[in-house]
């Protein structure tokens, strides 16, 4: 199988978890000393950098939020001079003020053999073209992929977002292999194609998706419409932007790149560390970062982490697709439930469409309440009480095994759950009321 | 002989019904019959209208769920056994009824019941050839 980097990539764990203590303690001290709101978070927990000797004292350490990055914007907490720093990149977020992020040019030399990486892994090589779709501006997405193409020698081609005819045109007539893109977009790109009738002009071979979240459905309906594999990729630009976890050849849950990034899953709510195999909140470290470097970062994306030695021979941890959000999880009756898993659940019950929902959660006698309301459609109706039954049956209990838990399923007029500024209500909670 | 029959979703709410029945009257479409099935849950409405796409179109727009499906509406003869000797022809065929419900017939000496069967393309086909009179649509 070929790597790019088969010396980080295949270091058997004992190794590889040697150098990451390395460069932990080493990142700890240099960031006790740049950095002032970890320096001000470490004295309040008592620790010094001396009390780190390696991974196992990871979990001691304090967290870091992203709301660090807007109290200290623009350049708070950048732990180089400015002289070092060679590009900035940013994110609006969707909520407030925007954040702004540093490479120095170690930095960027990781970023792009992150994302070179992830090239070799689906098949690229010297001979490939790299079509750049992702934005190239101050979002990180285009420039690591462009990046990662230059590193491993490909032609680059930056055509950046936008512009599907000419994306189509330039597709055929460059003869790009791989496209980077969302995978909304690729979807679309490949719509467009199918109705132009263009599939057999296409010399692509593999397509990088990320930046946002998509299902295994669209998964599949990208490699067809296409003619495809299509390979997720994760990153955030608070970390290093796309490339910090990929898949490899096998599809089978996306590689951390270990040597640079520590990932740990915690409860959200405690802050405990879990085991390998649980759901929980995503956190990362950045071991090699000089630039902008984050000590145990809360992503506040949900996955769980899989250790199990994987068939291409990379040593590197699987984290799976994030499947929520924090900001979105609800605790009923103890367990953990994301909207997100209810979305999943109705979109394969609804024939591909998925219908609106509600969750309605409530405490009746110091017990939670668990109810989902969805909108009735003309696929989900039908003339029998018995085929309208089983409709609801067939949801409750696909949520129950799903969930964990049960809820009640109420099917209900379309258009009857409360939408504002045209989106549907998703959670009401009323436990907090009371 | 097949009529349309409207089936609608009707949310376990109080006013649901009302504003059903209200939304097709106020559009000017005439209610021929009409039968409830409901659960604790919802119900099922079902009518058969004198317009069928208009109803549909005018619930559609209500944000209303319906769908129309074929059903038979038979002529009983206003006498003892009457409805027991057309359900006998479908036994016999080994056709199920699903559900059925009174017609007002403008005919004073025949009753009309709209017949949902398990097969109703079957069932359409055994009446039809022991000579059951059937509703034909333009009598609406
Ligand atoms: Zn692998």
């Amino acid at each position: 199988m070929a790597m790019w980097q088969p010396e980080y990539e295949a270091l058997p764990r004992h190794e590889l978890e040697k150098l990451q203590s390395e460069r932990l303690v080493a990142q700890v001290k240099r960031m006790y000393e740049k950095v002032e709101l970890f320096r001000k978070r470490m004295d309040e927990k008592g620790l010094k950098p001396s009390d780190i000797h390696g991974i196992e004292d990871l979990h001691k350490l304090p967290f870091s939020y992203k709301q660090d990055l807007r109290d200290y914007y623009p350049y708070g907490l950048f732990a180089t001079p400015m002289s070092e720093i060679r590009r900035v990149h940013a994110s609006s977020g969707t909520t407030g003020k925007q954040i702004v992020v540093g490479y120095t040019d170690n930095d960027l030399e990781m970023w792009a053999d992150c994302f070179a990486r992830m090239l070799i892994a689906v098949g690229a090589d010297e001979n490939s073209f790299v079509h750049v779709g992702y934005g190239l501006g101050l979002f990180t997405g285009g420039f690591g992929a462009h990046d990662g193409a230059i590193r491993i020698g490909a032609t680059a081609i930056p055509i950046s977002a936008g512009n599907t005819q000419r994306q189509i045109q330039t597709m055929i007539d460059f003869g790009s292999t791989v496209l980077c893109c969302t995978p909304s977009y690729a979807m679309y790109l490949g719509e467009t194609i199918e109705e132009m009738g263009l599939k057999d002009k296409l010399s692509l071979k593999a397509g990088i998706f990320g930046a946002e979240p998509w299902t295994e459905e669209m998964r599949a309906q990208i490699e067809e419409k296409l003619n495809i594999k299509a390979y997720d990729i994760y990153g955030l630009s608070e970390i290093m932007g796309p490339g910090v976890s990929y898949e490899c050849e096998y599809q089978c849950g996306m590689h951390v790149c270990e040597d640079h990034f520590i990932p740990e899953i915690i409860d959200p709510d405690t802050g405990e560390v879990k085991g390998p195999g649980e759901d929980g909140e995503l956190v990362f470290t950045t071991i090699t970062k000089e630039g902008f470097p984050l000590i145990r970062y809360r992503t506040r994306d949900i996955c769980s982490l899989n250790y199990e030695p994987c068939k291409c021979g990379r040593t590197h941890v699987r984290m799976n697709k994030p499947h929520g959000r924090t900001d979105d999880m609800l605790i009923i009756r103890g367990v953990n439930v994301f909207p997100s898993q209810i979305e999943e659940v109705l979109l394969k019950v609804g024939g591909d469409v998925t219908p609106n929902y509600q969750i309605v959660v409530d405490r009746v006698n110091n017990n939670d309440t668990f109810e989902v309301k969805v909108e009735m459609s003309e696929e989900l109706f039908s003339d029998g009480v018995k085929g309208i039954e089983r409709v609801e049956k067939t949801i409750s209990e696909n949520l129950r095994s799903t969930l964990g838990i049960g809820p009640k399923v109420t099917l209900v007029n379309p258009k009857s759950i409360v939408r504002s500024e045209g989106k549907a209500k998703r959670i009401i909670d009323m436990r907090k009321l009371s | 002989m097949f009529i349309k029959q409207l089936s609608i979703f009707v949310e376990n709410k109080f006013g649901r019904l009302e504003a059903i029945i209200d939304t097709i009257g106020k559009n000017g479409v005439n209610i021929r019959a009409l039968s409830i099935a409901d659960t604790t849950d919802f119900g099922i409405l079902r009518v058969i209208v004198d317009d069928t796409e208009k109803a549909k179109k005018c619930l559609s727009d209500a944000g209303v769920v319906a769908k129309a499906t074929d059903v038979i509406a038979v002529y009983i003869d206003d006498e003892t056994g009457g409805l027991a000797k057309v359900l006998g022809y479908l036994t016999e065929e080994k056709i199920s009824v699903e559900y059925m419900y009174a017609f007002l017939s403008r005919d004073t000496s025949k009753a009309l019941m709209v017949v949902k069967a398990d097969d109703e393309e079957a069932a359409e086909k055994a009446l039809r050839l022991k000579g059951v009179e059937m509703l034909n649509p333009e009598n609406l």
